[in-house]
């Protein structure tokens, strides 16, 4: 029972490397039908998963943070929005109060100058009164003393009537000096 | 111990690299046999070549089966090695040939086929071991008729009753020419494929074997048999020697990429056939 190797070796032959030996095909075909179980079983399945897995993982991180920023971008337009709304509130409470203030402004104004003119009138009028008065108790101080004056001087009483015409002749001419001077 | 005897007193002469060390004595199940196969042969036989393919077989399930046990998504250093080998069959080989779904058919095919030869080469160059799995025939042989039948597996599938005519009278030829055509392409395609597939993994094993083998063996006589001017000589060899090494390490993975991508290029072709 020896291997064909060893009965050439022994005849001095040279075994021929290209002619296989049935155990040597046998446990080659044993070898690689096992590892291509396992390979194709165990090992790649779990490899397989893995890889899918991570990609899921990836997949979900990406996903986190595109949904992160849209988050942040739907906040961001909803504060630009209210900011922009607070300003557009903020100008039109100005332009009131300063349409406001200028109606106030205007009132009081026209307020003040009509408290004036009724107070520059109600003077006048006054003014105008203390001047009749004035003027009409002159008048008739003016004429007896005058005539007192002029009794005393001449020496004699003058008749009512004639007095009366006296005094008023006199005070005419007053009257007219005044004007012209 | 006559031999024992004989080196004690003369030099050991130089015992070349031979063939015959690619067929050493079957130790284990040398019965049962078969009477009328190659001077019974031992059906079930192992010698120290099988023995190696073993050790190599059952390194590579080790590896992966443990390897991927536990695996995370942050890989750690182990894990990411192994999903790196794994990554360079599937992205390199596989998909960048068969696309992502016809690569995901053959996926265990190709990687089951890279590191099985990746693993047999590298027996060649691991101290102890000192043989590639792949150096005798058996290996490379059986793994050429598996990528022979996946190409032709893949190709009747894809396009059925077309995939013989389509290989061996493609189209646009004019006819008369078919008569030098087809058998050419019959010979390129269903025979020339898998002889060159298993010759050309076994001889570049084998050969890297006998010259790794002669480098050391001239390395030892140089040094111990003869010694004085030829210790510088044993010096050279040597350093040849590790050189040699590191080249059929090179030539490990070259050739375990060179079957599987190959094998893909085949079932690619018979795929891509035009109908």
């Amino acid at each position: 029972m020896l291997t064909t190797a060893l009965r050439m070796a022994e005849e001095g032959e040279q075994p021929n490397p290209l002619l296989p030996a049935f155990y040597d095909i046998l446990w080659s075909s044993v070898i690689f039908v096992v590892l291509l179980l396992i390979f194709w079983k165990v090992v790649l399945p779990r490899v397989q998963a893995l890889l899918d897995e991570r990609a899921a993982a990836i997949e979900g991180g990406i996903k986190k943070a595109e949904e992160a920023q849209a988050e942040a971008a739907a906040a961001l337009e909803s504060y630009n929005t209210q900011l922009a709304e607070a300003r557009a509130e903020a100008s039109s409470i100005k332009e009131k109060a300063r349409a406001d203030a200028a109606k106030i402004e205007a009132d009081l104004k026209a307020r003040a100058t009509e408290d004036a003119e009724r107070i520059t009138a109600q003077a006048q009028q006054r003014i105008e009164q203390e001047r009749q008065a004035a003027f009409s108790s002159l008048k008739s101080e003016v004429g007896t003393l005058a005539l007192d004056l002029s009794e005393k001087v001449v020496g004699e009483s003058m008749d009512d009537s004639r007095s009366a015409a006296i005094v008023d002749r006199f005070l005419a001419d007053l009257e007219r000096e005044g004007v012209s001077r | 111990m006559t031999l024992l005897a004989s080196a004690a007193n003369e030099p050991e002469p130089f015992h070349p690299p031979s063939l015959a060390d690619f067929f050493p004595q079957v130790f284990l199940f040398a019965e049962p046999t078969i009477p009328w196969f190659e001077d019974d042969s031992p059906i079930f036989g192992i010698n120290r070549i099988m023995l190696v393919r073993f050790i190599a077989a059952i390194a590579l399930i080790l590896i992966f089966v443990l390897g991927t046990r536990k695996m995370r998504l942050i890989p750690t250093r182990g894990q990411s090695l192994i999903e790196m080998g794994l990554g360079f069959v599937r992205d390199g080989i596989a998909y960048d040939l068969l696309g992502e779904k016809d690569g995901k058919r053959f996926l265990p095919l190709l990687t089951t086929i890279f590191f099985m030869v990746l693993a047999m080469n590298l027996t060649g160059v691991i101290p102890f071991l000192n043989i590639a799995g792949t150096s005798v025939i058996g290996v490379p042989l059986v793994l050429a008729i598996v990528s022979y039948l996946a190409f032709i597996y893949a190709g009747v599938k894809k396009h059925p009753g077309a995939f013989f005519r389509n290989s061996l009278a493609p189209a646009g030829v004019p006819w008369f020419l078919y008569i030098i055509v087809t058998p050419l392409e019959f010979i390129s395609t269903f025979l020339l494929r898998p002889i060159t597939l298993t010759l050309r993994l076994m001889m570049n094993l084998l050969v890297g074997h006998l010259m790794l083998v002669l480098f050391f063996a001239a390395t030892h006589f140089f040094l111990f048999s003869l010694g004085g001017g030829f210790i510088a000589l044993g010096a050279g060899t040597l350093v040849f020697g590790f050189a040699f090494t590191v080249f059929e390490l090179l030539v490990c993975v070259l050739q375990a990429y060179v079957f599987a991508i190959l094998t893909a290029v085949y079932i690619q072709l018979a795929l891509a056939e035009e109908h």
